[in-house]
């Protein structure tokens, strides 16, 4: 058990909490292992992630398996699949993360304000919530992509545009429900200002539910980003990203199934590492979930 | 008494929880037994173990709690060995439960009738047509009134009252022979309390059906139980006849528990000079009225109105505790918020000399200073995520009142004169008990020196031995501070214990408004006769003249917009007793 005197509330405590649970440590490492060969990737590998190899083909001109010098085999071009995938960690890694990230904030802020508000600031955003929602998001996303320049940094904004809705709602519901809780009636009655009630008392009641979505988004925004790079309006080819290494190659499925299966594991282990550390901060953020790992 | 042999017959039965691969009994050698016909009252505090005993027996058990020895013999089978299928066919049929809170104990989207007739078709082979006749016999066994219009409607549509009684006909249709009632009064007003213990003792009379009844009340342990059984964390205390155990409690848990159950009566020995009535009462109602807009018609217009409260009149003075009484829905509490600023009101509202009307932002966070609200569930009231701490820390941040070494004593100090330790004062609202976190919400609202505290039922959530403590500790903040109270309960016996002066309220209006001796010693509504009827006396010796009534819709604050509203004109009697004439339905 643990002494709940020593633990509580100081950051020292929280991060010790938190690498004592093996998943969430195991979660860190993946992060850390990816984020570590995005920033090392020029270092990490033997061949540039565009360059087209001569002996990255077989004679009768079919992609590599992996082994041997391909690490990873190679794709459909002759282009090393290892470097490819390094590479496109950083693509994957500011849409999964930033683009995400600016998602979860615009609804945080969109819900919170509809759901502590009301009346018709509530309902003129929660209106616009559901217009966004109805509005199909891929015809959206093509449509901001083609008025702007393509590049990753569009996409991220375009992704970061469609994909706040479903976080929006659900705030909203929170929030409201959270609203009529008869502490916040005891907020009230102390003469707490409505900033301080919604910041203090009802923002930290939504970070489980912030978690989830968070990192719930992440595989779902990797994949979008493959969606628009697929209908070239997202990262312009040579620029590898894990999304649009599964999009290239998808038709060849059978044939080479590693160059879908190894994007497809990476997309994967990235998005349950950042499930289980948010699960995990999840439970050490609760204090009534003190004393119980 | 008859010897037969019992109907139930529980021997030495534990019932633990694992917790982290360890077995914890929550229940441990429990041994009684319960003839036909008779009812044994388990009764205990919170923990106690007595609702555990009653899921064991349903087999109701949940998942990481098991049964761990003893038996539990209901004629020849044995309760504990039964697996979950040779359960489910005992449930109902022999061995019925009610539980406490009937609205969600009953299926919201089906009718009542359906719920029953599907009850009854679950256990017997009847036809449709059967077991409707079957299910209007029971409703009309509980004395509904219209029984055949009662199967079309929702549970929503009916009172708790009503409901609770539904609960008893779906229990009762199929005749089990035992049936157990976990704490069925509770959640009901003293009245329909009242009601619904005389038709459960009604029912044994002409069914013959065996109840357990749990509850923490002794009041209604000594006016229904022939035999009660005391439990304490787990263990059986004492048990024995009913008159017995009131009269000579063996056990120092039992004459405790007794001697702090609050008694109508008792706070009448009490010396009370009232505080002498000042220039400037802490806090003024004039013709209060709140009421709520509801449905709407096809423009959008509100079409009906909740009358919550009807040009309500009182003043508190300083020092005073001021109680508000009433049933469920009277409006006392809209009475509370209104004062709080928590809901929009007519009339006016006076603290200090100063109408809570058109006051700027600012001004109305200064009245805040002189008026704070302890609520009925300090868990609720308290943000889970906050040290408690931060929490009672918060008023005196919010309002900017010291610097943060300041604020810190000032916390540990409130700390100290609630009775609890300052090194508490780092932990969670969960890591305490009821009582505990009660403390913690009146230091809040001590926090700011106020003039005036509102409790709204603030001691009704907790068991009584934490109740009495809590009352005492509120006196003696009251003679430490100067505080003034507004104490609002549906308590009658806590009311009298506490209050100087009190109102009664019915249906959003004062019905009767005088001092403690006035109201109790000499009650002048029928309604607060009623009510003072109602209340039950843990003297299990006292007869009662029994009266029964038919449940029927109770009366509703809501009317047509625009349908006046009768306003009772106050009358008094003498020495500001002042009564509302009898309104004549």
């Amino acid at each position: 058990m643990v002494d709940i005197a020593v633990v509580s509330g100081a950051p020292a405590g929280i991060l010790r909490r938190l690498f004592r649970r093996k998943l969430a440590l195991f979660g860190f490492a993946i992060i850390f292992i990816v984020v570590g060969s995005a920033i090392f990737a020029p270092w990490l590998v033997r061949y540039g992630p565009n360059e087209q190899l001569f002996d990255g083909l077989t004679l009768q001109g079919a992609p590599m398996p992996p082994g041997g010098d391909f690490l990873m085999g190679t794709d459909l071009l002759g282009r090393d699949l290892f470097s490819r995938i390094l590479y496109g960690a950083r693509t994957s890694l500011i849409i999964g993360v930033i683009a995400n990230g600016a998602a979860l904030i615009i609804g945080t802020l969109i819900g919170l304000t509809a759901g502590f508000m009301r009346g018709w600031i509530g309902s003129v955003l929660m209106r616009f919530t559901d217009l966004m929602m109805a509005f199909p998001a891929l015809l959206l996303a093509i449509c901001l992509a083609a008025i702007f320049q393509p590049s990753l940094w569009i996409v991220a904004m375009v992704i970061a545009l469609v994909n706040w809705v479903q976080t929006a709602r659900v705030v909203y519901t929170e929030t409201t429900s959270l609203s009529e809780r008869e502490f916040i009636a005891a907020e009230r009655t102390l003469g707490a200002s409505q900033s301080r009630i919604l910041f203090k008392h009802i923002l930290p009641h939504l970070v489980p539910t912030l978690i989830v979505w968070g990192t719930l988004g992440i595989s779902v925004t990797v994949l979008l980003e493959a969606t628009l790079s697929f209908l070239g309006v997202g990262v312009q080819p040579p620029m590898p990203s894990w999304g649009n290494i599964i999009f290239e190659n998808q038709t060849y499925f059978q044939a080479a199934p590693w160059l879908v299966f190894i994007p497809g594991t990476a997309i994967l282990l990235l998005a349950l590492a950042f499930n289980l550390v948010g699960d995990a901060l999840r439970d050490v953020l609760d204090p009534t979930q003190r004393g119980q790992d | 008494m008859t010897i037969t042999n019992p109907l139930l017959s529980v021997r030495d039965l534990t019932v633990s929880v694992r917790d982290r691969g360890v077995m914890k009994p929550l229940v441990s050698g429990l041994s009684f037994d319960l003839r036909a016909g008779e009812t044994l009252a388990i009764a205990g505090e919170s923990g106690s173990g007595k609702s555990i005993t009653s899921l064991a027996l349903m087999g109701l058990l949940p998942n990481n709690v098991t049964v761990t020895s003893g038996q539990m013999l209901l004629g020849d089978t044995d309760l504990a060995q039964m697996s979950e299928n040779q359960m489910r066919p005992l449930r109902g049929a022999q061995v019925a439960m009610i539980f406490q809170e009937p609205m969600t104990s009953l299926n919201p989207v089906q009718t009542v009738g359906t719920q029953l007739i599907e009850a009854i078709r679950a256990h017997e082979p009847v036809s449709y047509g059967q077991a409707r006749a079957g299910a209007i016999a029971a409703l009309r066994q509980v004395r509904l009134a219209e029984p055949e219009r009662r199967m079309g409607q929702y549970p929503h549509e009916l009172s708790g009252g009503m409901r609770q009684r539904v609960m008893i006909a779906m229990a009762l249709a199929l005749r089990p022979a035992l049936m157990i009632a976990d704490e069925p009064t509770t959640a009901l007003d003293v009245t329909v309390q009242r009601e619904v213990l005389e038709l459960l003792k009604d029912l044994q009379r002409e069914t013959g059906t065996a109840i357990i009844l749990i509850t923490h009340d002794m009041g209604v342990v000594a006016e229904t139980a022939d035999r009660v059984v005391i439990m304490q964390a787990g263990q059986m205390v004492e048990q024995g006849l009913t008159p017995d155990i009131f009269a000579a409690p063996r056990a120092d848990y039992t004459r405790s528990l007794l001697a702090a159950v609050p008694r109508l009566g008792a706070g009448a020995a009490r010396a009370a000079p009232l505080p002498p009535k000042a220039q400037v009462p802490v806090a003024q109602l004039v013709d209060v009225t709140v009421h709520f807009d509801i449905g709407a018609n096809f423009l959008g217009r509100p079409t009906h109105r909740v009358h919550a409260v009807e040009g309500v009149s009182f003043d508190i003075q300083p020092s005073e505790t001021f109680g508000l009484v009433g049933e469920s829905g009277c409006g006392k509490s809209t009475i509370a918020k209104a004062l709080a600023g928590l809901v929009p009101y007519e009339g006016q509202i006076i603290i200090n000399s100063t109408s809570l009307a058109g006051l700027k932002a600012q001004e109305r966070k200064d009245i805040c200073r002189d008026v704070q609200m302890v609520f009925q569930d300090p868990m609720a009231a308290l943000d889970p995520r906050m040290k408690v701490g931060d929490a009672v820390a918060e008023p005196l941040l919010i309002h900017g009142v010291g610097t943060a070494r300041e604020r810190k004593e000032r916390t540990a100090e409130l700390f100290d004169h609630v009775g609890l330790s300052s090194d508490q004062m780092n932990r969670y609202p969960h890591e305490f008990s009821g009582g505990q976190r009660q403390r913690i919400c009146i230091a809040r609202a001590l926090a700011l020196r106020p003039r005036l505290i509102i409790c709204d039922e603030s001691v009704s959530a907790l068991d009584v031995s934490v109740q009495a403590r809590v009352l005492a500790l509120l006196e003696e903040l009251k003679a430490d501070f100067g505080v003034a109270y507004l104490f609002i309960s549906h308590d009658m016996a806590v009311v009298e214990n506490i209050v100087d002066r009190l109102a009664v309220m019915y249906l959003g209006q004062i019905v009767e408004m005088g001092t403690r001796d006035q109201v109790f010693g000499n009650p002048q509504h029928p309604y607060t006769q009623r009510l003072l009827d109602a209340v039950p006396i843990p003297d299990p010796t006292r007869e009662r003249t029994t009266y029964l009534r038919a449940a029927s819709e109770p009366p509703s604050p809501m009317r047509r917009i625009g349908d006046p509203v009768p306003r009772l004109m106050l009358t008094d009697i003498g020495g500001g007793h002042l009564i509302a004439p009898e309104v004549t339905a």
